[in-house]
């Protein structure tokens, strides 16, 4: 439990890193949901199913969605 | 000499929290507050979801306040992107794939049959209105990626979310004159714990709550494409 728990977090971390690394915007957008979907995970080990839902609904879907609506509109490479 | 003023205040700002951490008893419960709503949650407001007891129940009127924000914030966003439209700038939409456009027909009844769900049983499983309304949003989402040209119906979007706000605060009215005290009193009759027509009023507003971030969010997500595609 405690291994699978460190291995998740230390995922999160890593996405959360290279999210902010990446220049391709459209890749940093798909590692923070990675770091969102694996947070709704942790919430649910950690007994707290309903934000787990709404991590998951909100945070990996919507969120995504909405900036990868605003990445088309605008450019997708960072400078 | 502004470097140094920077370190000097982080230096104070790092002290600050070292001290204010060290005063705080970690493990030690310093609050009865958590005690009493799990200890008498279910009798006081007949929701086997301690959750949605606290939500809906003790806290129901902070509840009104974020539904409150999410509606300001989807409304901001609609003024916003309403001011930046300009006519006759639309691109060619390209179809979806087939794995797509079958999967949104085929996902989207369940998916709305899913956050109905959700927001009914608020009261007796996980998740509630906001997490309903949420999954009811991604199934408008994935109809708007699956199928372009397809949109949602802004007089029926609208009409849930006026019924939604509607209920809401007729609710806390008509408990703030029949049944206590207090605005968003629970004034129906609890039933049987753990049954689905229990808790009073709690499941009407979850309804409610449901109905209305549900269309809040497929607001947002409906102004975003439309000034996409």
């Amino acid at each position: 439990m405690i291994i699978f728990v460190s291995l998740l977090v230390l995922v999160m971390l890593t996405a959360a890193i290279a999210a902010l690394i990446f220049r391709d915007l459209l890749s940093a957008v798909i590692a923070s949901c990675l770091v969102s979907l694996l947070a709704s995970i942790l919430f649910l080990l950690l007994q707290a199913p309903d934000v787990a839902m709404a991590e998951a609904s909100i945070g990996a879907a919507l969120i995504t969605a909405v900036f990868v609506i605003a990445i088309r509109r605008t450019d997708r490479y960072e400078e | 000499m502004r470097s140094i003023a920077i370190i000097i205040l982080l230096a104070v700002i790092a002290v600050g929290i070292g001290v204010a951490l060290t005063a705080i008893p970690f493990g030690v419960a310093k609050t009865q507050v958590g005690d009493h709503y799990t200890e008498s949650g279910i009798g006081d407001t007949g929701a086997s979801n301690i959750v949605t007891s606290v939500v809906v129940g003790y806290r129901a009127f902070d509840t009104l306040g974020e539904i409150t924000i999410l509606f300001v914030a989807a409304m901001g966003l609609g003024a916003v992107l309403a001011g930046g439209r300009k006519l006759g700038q639309r691109r060619e939409v390209e179809p979806a794939s087939l794995i797509l456009r079958t999967g949104c027909r085929f996902l989207f009844p369940l998916l709305l049959l899913f956050g109905a769900y959700i927001f009914i049983h608020g009261h007796l499983t996980p998740g509630g209105g906001f997490q309903g309304g949420a999954v009811i949003a991604s199934a408008f989402l994935l109809v708007y990626l699956g199928c372009p040209g397809r949109r949602v119906s802004k007089v029926w979007s609208q009409t849930a979310e006026s019924l939604g706000a509607l209920t809401f605060v007729v609710l806390g009215l008509v408990g703030l004159t029949v049944g206590g005290h207090y605005y968003l009193s629970n004034f129906m009759p609890h039933g049987v714990v753990n049954e689905l027509f229990s808790a009073g009023i709690i499941p009407v507003i979850y309804v409610a709550i449901g109905l209305k971030v549900g269309s809040d969010l497929t607001g947002i997500i409906d102004g975003m494409m439309e000034e996409t595609i």
